[in-house]
């Protein structure tokens, strides 16, 4: 069990309760579950790291529990018991702050708890009905929730009488009736203020709490259906939304564009994160299947098979393929440089797309965009020899 | 009779000539370029006979070489057909899988299947239908015990789910009518659960149907479900197993097929009477009608806010023809 629980790199929740873990690079699913029973009561709503290590998840049930799975011992070592779901409806966020735990449910209550006691320790009212509640990666007490109805709302857990931001919905329409609003999910963009949402009315908005304007800055639309995941592409500039026909995009924030389409899904998709540092895109829907994209190619990398409607997706920040070593991961990086020699008039179509040298980058340089600027820079030089 | 001739005035260069002739060297001869039709005709019916007398004799040859060799000829090669060369889908269901098990154990349709309700089912139309969907609508009440036909009546889909839940209806069926002609089909499996979305074609009324049997009787059928096997194909086999009470009534000899082949689900409905022990003689009843599915939505008839579990995407799904989602 614990050797299997090591391998595995990318950790679904599904409907039928059982915690599946992925090692893409033996190519296998292991079910971890608790011995006992299997119970739709047990149906995996959220998933989250319990610590910046990885080394123990947390998940969070129908009824209400949230258990630690250690993926070291490839065991589930604690349960407990947060709320009453007939009240409260299930889990829409769990997150870790300080060593406390901060949960979420769809009645819109946001609670705090601390270490092995069953009440809470703060409650925030966060309207009626919440879909979604995700906590910001650089401010650890920082979370935002939305939901039908309900504009999005950043709260910081230490003043939480009001919300640090409360979004207004967009101006009427051409026929003076109200827009409805519906956040279905959201993600903080690093290196900013700015939240970005997706809605149940297919459009994607960017929020700025810095500025003075309460409203969306940036607002696109993509499709016909309600939109049901969101992941940021590392990076900051794009974003990855699929929705219930299982379509997957990839839009833009600069302009607000759709830069192109995933294809594979046939389900609609209840998951989506992009890996920290491959550019991979993992999603996982109604349809069974979890699916890796290479985001640069929008090809399809890795299909899973896993027999159950899958709800929930959490990546491992270690590399994907590599379970164990490090060298295989040195091997592919040698191969890669050559082949980017052989290929130089097929990379400059990439150049153009997306517009480098109008970028100003950053302090946190990646190592990909180095070796391109490095690239393009040669590729620039055998141009003129040619000549 | 068999040279070729060239028009006064044509040129017969050797491009020409290659470009009509296809091989260029040595020239040879093709049939299409006879302009008196007649005459190409018989050079034709000639040409085929030739090649036919050709295959007979090979054939012959096969037969006797394996008649000589009696035992150790090589086995009859199977000729290949689109259903042999499917893709293997690998959502197959296992039927030792435990988790599939669960899983189907405690689906929408679990109780159905665990005898805690009985099927009753809501039939009804697009609004306004013409004559030849409202029949269809009543024979297959008859074929469905069970089975209630209304008029539409213009009314929302959203507002009769909850009616018809109260009224303890398991199904509602909705036949789509375009140009007199039913076309589509939604099945919504009633407290919760969930919705399919059929194109339907080649809908036979009984009337046009030849040697058939006498109109069925009340007695419940019996319910055949082939060749589904794929973990879609399993939930949907469910949702037509799901349609027809639990007990078959044997007295009646009435049974409804669903036969999968291809993605595609042909219904029939036929009375049986055994012979013998070995013959069995089946008359049809009853309409007849095939059905595509496109979409099957998670909950109840939803089309712009429901999750959809599955999708027909055509250019993505149908761009190979040995690859099958039910």
């Amino acid at each position: 069990m614990a050797d299997r629980s090591r391998l595995c790199s990318v950790w679904l929740g599904s409907e039928t309760g059982i915690l599946k873990g992925v090692s893409l690079s033996r190519k296998q699913a292991f079910n971890f579950c608790q011995v006992s029973s299997l119970s739709r009561d047990q149906e995996v709503r959220a998933l989250c790291w319990a610590d910046p290590a990885e080394s123990e998840l947390l998940v969070g049930s129908v009824n209400g529990t949230v258990k630690t799975f250690s993926t070291e011992k490839g065991l589930f070592t604690e349960s407990r018991s947060c709320g009453d779901p007939a009240e409260d409806g299930a889990f829409t966020g769990l997150a870790v702050a300080d060593g406390a735990l901060v949960t979420c449910v769809e009645s819109g209550k946001l609670r705090v708890w601390k270490e092995e006691s069953s009440v809470h320790v703060l409650e925030v009212d966060a309207g009626k009905s919440v879909w979604r509640m995700r906590q910001s990666p650089e401010h650890r007490h920082r979370v935002a929730t939305g939901g039908k109805e309900n504009g999005l709302r950043i709260w910081d857990l230490q003043r939480p009488e009001q919300p640090v931001f409360a979004a207004k919905n967009v101006r009427n329409d051409f026929l003076d009736l109200r827009r409805p609003e519906w956040v279905r999910d959201m993600a903080f963009i690093p290196g900013s203020d700015k939240v970005v949402t997706c809605t149940g009315h297919h459009e994607v908005r960017v929020y700025d709490p810095a500025s003075p304007q309460r409203r969306p800055v940036l607002e696109a639309q993509y499709g016909e259906v309600p939109l049901t995941a969101l992941a940021l592409v590392p990076g900051g500039t794009s974003v990855v939304v699929g929705n219930t026909h299982g379509q997957l995009a990839l839009l833009d924030l600069r302009k607000g564009l759709v830069r192109g389409c995933l294809k594979g899904l046939s389900g609609g998709v209840r998951a989506l994160q992009c890996h920290a540092s491959r550019p991979v895109v993992a999603s996982c829907g109604l349809d069974r299947f979890l699916r890796i994209h290479s985001l640069e190619d929008r090809t399809l990398l890795h299909k899973v098979y896993l027999k159950s409607r899958l709800n929930c997706l959490l990546l491992a920040s270690r590399d994907l393929e590599e379970g164990e070593a490090a060298e295989e991961g040195e091997k592919k990086e040698v191969k890669e440089e050559e082949e980017e020699e052989d290929e130089v008039w097929d990379a400059m179509e990439r150049v153009e797309e997306r517009g480098e040298p109008k970028r100003k980058l950053t302090g946190e340089e990646e190592e990909e965009e180095e070796e391109e600027g490095v690239r393009r820079k040669s590729k620039k030089k055998r141009k003129k020899g040619q000549d | 009779e068999k040279e070729v001739k060239t028009r006064p005035g044509r040129w017969t260069g050797g491009q020409a000539d290659s470009s009509s002739q296809g091989a260029a060297f040595p020239p040879t001869f093709s049939l299409s370029e006879v302009k008196n039709k007649q005459r190409r005709h018989l050079m034709f019916m000639k040409l085929k006979q030739e090649k036919r007398k050709q295959k007979m004799q090979l054939k012959k040859k096969r037969r006797k070489e394996r008649e000589a060799l009696g035992d150790k000829a090589p086995p009859k090669e199977v000729p290949k057909t689109i259903e042999n060369q499917r893709v293997y889908d690998e959502t197959t269901v296992d039927p030792e899988d435990e988790e599939v098990a669960f899983d189907e154990g405690t689906d929408e349709f679990s109780a159905y299947f665990n005898r805690l309700t009985n099927p009753k089912v809501l039939i009804t139309t697009s609004d306004r239908p013409r004559g030849r969907t409202v029949r269809f609508c009543e024979q297959l009440a008859t074929v469905i015990p069970d089975a209630h036909v209304y008029y539409r009546r213009g009314l929302a889909l959203k507002r009769i789910i909850p009616q018809c839940v109260a009224r303890g209806f398991t199904y509602l069926m909705v036949i789509n009518e375009d140009r007199k002609v039913p076309n589509g089909m939604v099945l919504c499996h009633l407290p919760d659960g969930p919705t399919a979305h059929f194109k339907v074609s080649s809908v036979r009324l009984r009337k046009e149907m030849k040697r058939r049997g006498k109109d069925p009787t009340m007695h419940s059928p019996e319910v055949i479900l082939n060749n589904f096997s794929t973990r879609l194909g399993h939930t949907i086999g469910r949702l037509f197993a799901a349609l027809f009470p639990h007990d078959p009534q044997f007295v009646g000899r009435q049974v409804a097929t669903f036969h999968n082949q291809r993605d595609f689900v042909f219904f029939r409905f036929h009375r049986y009477i055994f012979k013998n022990e070995k013959k069995v003689g089946i008359q049809e009843l009853g309409p007849r009608f095939t059905l595509k599915l496109r979409s099957l939505q998670k909950g109840t008839f939803d089309s712009k806010f429901g999750e959809y579990e599955w999708v027909l995407k055509r250019h993505e799904m149908d761009a190979c023809r040995r690859k099958f989602q039910l």
